[in-house]
C-alpha cells in the first residue's frame, strides 16, 4: 500500500511542474511585454509596469524566472493585482464560499446522479429509463450557462422561488440553486454512467449466481450488482472536481457568490490579469492535489488497483 | 535480395489490405444501414446541415425578413421585441436581433470545426506513434498528456487567452485544441496498442511492409471509428466552451458578432429584455445538441458491442 501510495506521489510531480511550466512559458515568458498583455486596454503607469515587473521578476533571465515563479507558488505566492495586493489575500477571503458551493454541487451530483441511474437501469426500456435519457441529453446539450440563465430567469425571476443572486440568505437557500446548476451536466454523466454499467453487470456471470444461489432481489443489486457497478463512477466522481473548479467561474458570476470563481469572473471583466492567472493557477493545483488523494483513497478501496 | 523484399512489399500492398478493406467496408456498410433508418441521426444530421448553410452564407439567411444587415441599427428601438420583420425582436443598439443571431453562427461553428480538425489530427498522429511504437515515443507523449490532462478544460482556457491580448478566430481555435487533444490521443493509443499484435498487422509486417505502411494503411483505418466518434461528440463541447469563454470576457471581443457576446450583453437585462438572452441561447443549444446527438447515433452505429 505504502508503495502504491509513494508512486502516486511521485507521478505527481512532473504533472505539477508541467502544467505550471505550461502556465509560466504561455503567460510570462511568450515575446512581448507579459504585464501590458495582462492589462488588456487598461492603461497602466510606467511607475506600476516597473514594479509589477521586480514583483514578477521579469528582469530576469528565462530559467531564474521559472525559479523564482515555482519557489513562490510553493509559498502560497500567486502575484499581485495592479494595486498592489497579495492574490493570496484576495483568496484567503474568499475560498470558503467556493467550498460550500463545490461541495453542495458535488453531494447532489452523487447521490442523484447514482439514484437516476439505478432507477433507469434496473427498468430498461421502461418510462423512467426514457425520462433518464431524454432529460441528461438535454443537460448535457444545454450549455452550463444558458442552463443558469434559464434557471435565474424561470425560477428566480417569475417564480420568485430562489435568490435571483447573492448570499444574502445564507447556505443553503442561496447556495442551492447555483448548486444544481454547477452539478447539472455532471449529474447526468454519472446517472449515464451508472445506468451503463449496472445493465452491463446485470449479465454478468457473479450476478447470475448470486441469484442462482437464491439471494433476493435488494440484496442482489445492492450487495453485488450497483457495487460493482460504482466502480468507474466513483473514478468519474474524482474527475468530477475539475469540471466543478471550472464551473464555478461561470455559476458564481451569473449567480454573484463570493467566492474565488466570482474572484476570476470579476478580475476578467475588470482586466485585472494577474489575478485571472493567479486564482486559476491554484485551481488547477487544487484539482491536480484532489486527483492524488482520490485515486490514493481508491486504492484502498479497491486492492486490484495497487497492483497494476 | 532485392528481388524478394519487392514481391514481399507487392504482397503486402495486395493482400492483407484487401483484407482491411473487406473487413471496413462491412462495419461501415452496417454502420450506414444502421444510422439511415434512426430518427436522431436524420434530425442532428439536417439540423447541421442547415447550421452549416447558416455559417457558409450568412447573407442570405439573414435577408430573409428583410433587414438583413446586422449592422444596421436604430438606437430608438433598442431592446422591442419580437415583431413583424424583425421576428426575433431588437438588442440593446437597437440592431436587428435576428440577423446578428444568424451571423453568429459562423463564428462559433469554424471554431468548433477548427479546433476540433486539429485536434484529430494532433491524436491520430501521436497516438498511433505512441501505441504502435511504444518506448520512448509513448513514455513522452504519456507525460505531456498527463500535463494537460491536469488542467480543467475552461481553466486552462482562461490562463492562456487571459495573455493573448489579440483574440481571434484562430487563437481561440488554437487554445481549445491545446486542451482537447490528450482525450482523443489517450483513445487512439489504446487502439493502436492493441491492433500492434493482430494478426493483419504481423502478416503485413512479416511481408516486409515499413512501419510507416502498416501505420498508415492497417492500424489507421482500424482504430479511427472510436476517435470519429469522439470527435463529433467534441465539436458540441468546443462550441459551448467557446461562447463560456466569449461570455466570460476572455474569447471573441465587440465589434465580432459572436452568442457569447449576445449573451454576455443580455445577461445584464434579464428583466427587461428576456427575448435578447433567449434567442442566442436557443440557436446555441440547438448547435451543441445537434452535434452531441450525431455523435450519439455514430458511437451506436459504430460499437459492435451494443448492437
Amino acid at each position: 500500500m505504502s508503495r502504491y501510495v509513494l508512486r502516486r506521489i511521485l507521478q505527481t510531480i512532473p504533472v505539477v511542474l508541467g502544467t505550471t511550466f505550461v502556465i509560466f512559458a504561455m503567460v510570462f515568458a511568450l515575446p512581448g511585454d507579459p504585464i501590458r498583455a495582462l492589462a488588456g486596454d487598461k492603461f497602466l503607469a510606467p511607475s506600476v509596469i516597473a514594479q509589477l515587473h521586480k514583483e514578477y521578476h521579469l528582469d530576469d533571465s528565462l530559467p531564474i524566472q521559472y525559479a523564482k515563479y515555482m519557489s513562490g507558488l510553493a509559498h502560497g505566492d500567486f502575484g499581485r493585482d495592479f494595486n498592489g495586493d497579495a492574490v493570496s489575500a484576495l483568496i484567503r477571503e474568499r475560498w470558503p464560499v467556493t467550498v460550500k458551493l463545490g461541495l453542495t454541487a458535488w453531494v447532489l451530483e452523487t447521490v442523484f446522479g447514482i439514484l437516476l441511474g439505478l432507477l433507469a437501469g434496473l427498468r430498461r426500456g421502461g418510462v423512467v429509463d426514457r425520462g433518464v435519457l431524454l432529460l441528461t441529453t438535454v443537460v448535457i446539450s444545454v450549455p452550463a450557462l444558458v442552463l443558469a440563465f434559464l434557471a435565474q430567469f424561470v425560477l428566480g425571476v417569475k417564480l420568485g422561488i430562489f435568490p435571483i443572486a447573492g448570499v444574502a440568505d445564507g447556505w443553503p437557500v442561496s447556495y442551492l440553486l447555483p448548486a444544481v446548476i454547477l452539478a447539472a451536466l455532471d449529474l447526468a454523466f454519472i446517472a449515464r454512467l451508472t445506468r451503463t454499467n449496472l445493465i452491463e453487470n446485470r449479465r454478468a456471470d457473479f450476478v447470475r449466481t448470486a441469484i442462482a444461489k437464491g439471494l433476493g432481489p435488494w440484496r442482489v443489486v445492492g450487495k453485488h450488482t450497483l457495487r460493482n457497478s460504482l466502480i468507474p463512477v466513483v473514478t468519474y466522481l474524482a474527475l468530477s472536481f475539475g469540471y466543478l473548479m471550472s464551473g464555478t467561474v461561470i455559476v458564481e458570476g451569473i449567480f454573484n457568490l463570493p467566492g474565488l470563481g466570482n474572484l476570476v469572473f470579476q478580475a476578467i471583466q475588470r482586466q485585472e490579469g494577474p489575478v485571472v492567472v493567479g486564482v486559476s493557477t491554484l485551481l488547477v493545483l487544487v484539482f491536480i492535489l484532489t486527483n492524488l488523494v482520490v485515486d490514493v483513497l481508491y486504492g484502498v478501496l479497491d486492492p486490484r488497483i495497487r497492483y497494476d | 535480395m532485392t528481388e524478394p523484399v519487392a514481391v514481399d512489399q507487392a504482397m503486402a500492398a495486395g493482400q492483407p489490405a484487401v483484407l482491411a478493406e473487406i473487413s471496413e467496408g462491412n462495419l461501415r456498410r452496417d454502420a450506414w444501414l444502421l444510422l439511415r433508418g434512426k430518427p436522431e441521426f436524420l434530425i442532428s444530421a439536417t439540423l447541421i446541415l442547415v447550421l452549416l448553410f447558416i455559417a457558409a452564407f450568412p447573407g442570405l439567411v439573414a435577408s430573409l425578413f428583410g433587414h438583413g444587415d446586422p449592422r444596421v441599427c436604430d438606437l430608438a428601438s433598442s431592446g422591442l421585441g419580437p415583431r413583424a420583420g424583425h421576428p426575433f425582436g431588437f438588442d440593446l443598439q437597437g440592431c436587428d436581433l435576428y440577423a446578428n443571431v444568424i451571423y453568429g453562427a459562423r463564428p462559433s461553428i469554424s471554431i468548433g470545426l477548427l479546433a476540433t480538425s486539429t485536434s484529430f489530427v494532433v491524436s491520430a498522429v501521436l497516438g498511433i506513434l505512441a501505441g504502435y511504437h511504444g518506448g520512448f515515443v509513448d513514455a513522452a507523449v504519456s507525460r505531456l498528456m498527463d500535463v494537460f490532462f491536469g488542467f480543467p478544460f475552461i481553466l486552462g482556457g482562461i490562463i492562456i487567452l487571459t495573455a493573448f491580448p489579440h483574440r481571434t478566430v484562430w487563437t481561440i481555435a488554437f487554445v481549445l485544441a491545446l486542451f482537447s487533444w490528450p482525450t482523443g490521443t489517450r483513445l487512439m493509443r489504446s487502439s493502436a496498442l492493441a491492433l500492434r499484435d493482430a494478426d493483419y498487422v504481423l502478416a503485413a509486417r512479416a511481408l516486409g511492409a515499413s512501419s510507416p505502411r502498416v501505420m498508415i494503411r492497417h492500424v489507421f483505418p482500424n482504430a479511427v471509428a472510436p476517435l470519429l466518434v469522439l470527435s463529433t461528440l467534441a465539436v458540441g463541447g468546443i462550441i459551448a466552451a467557446e461562447a463560456s469563454l466569449t461570455f466570460l470576457g476572455v474569447g471573441l471581443r465587440l465589434p465580432a458578432i459572436s452568442w457569447g457576446l449576445q449573451l454576455s450583453v443580455a445577461q445584464g437585462y434579464l428583466r427587461q429584455y428576456p427575448h435578447m438572452l433567449f434567442f442566442p441561447a436557443l440557436f446555441l443549444s440547438l448547435t451543441v445538441l445537434a452535434f452531441i446527438l450525431l455523435g450519439d447515433a455514430l458511437r451506436d452505429a459504430f460499437d459492435p458491442k451494443l448492437r
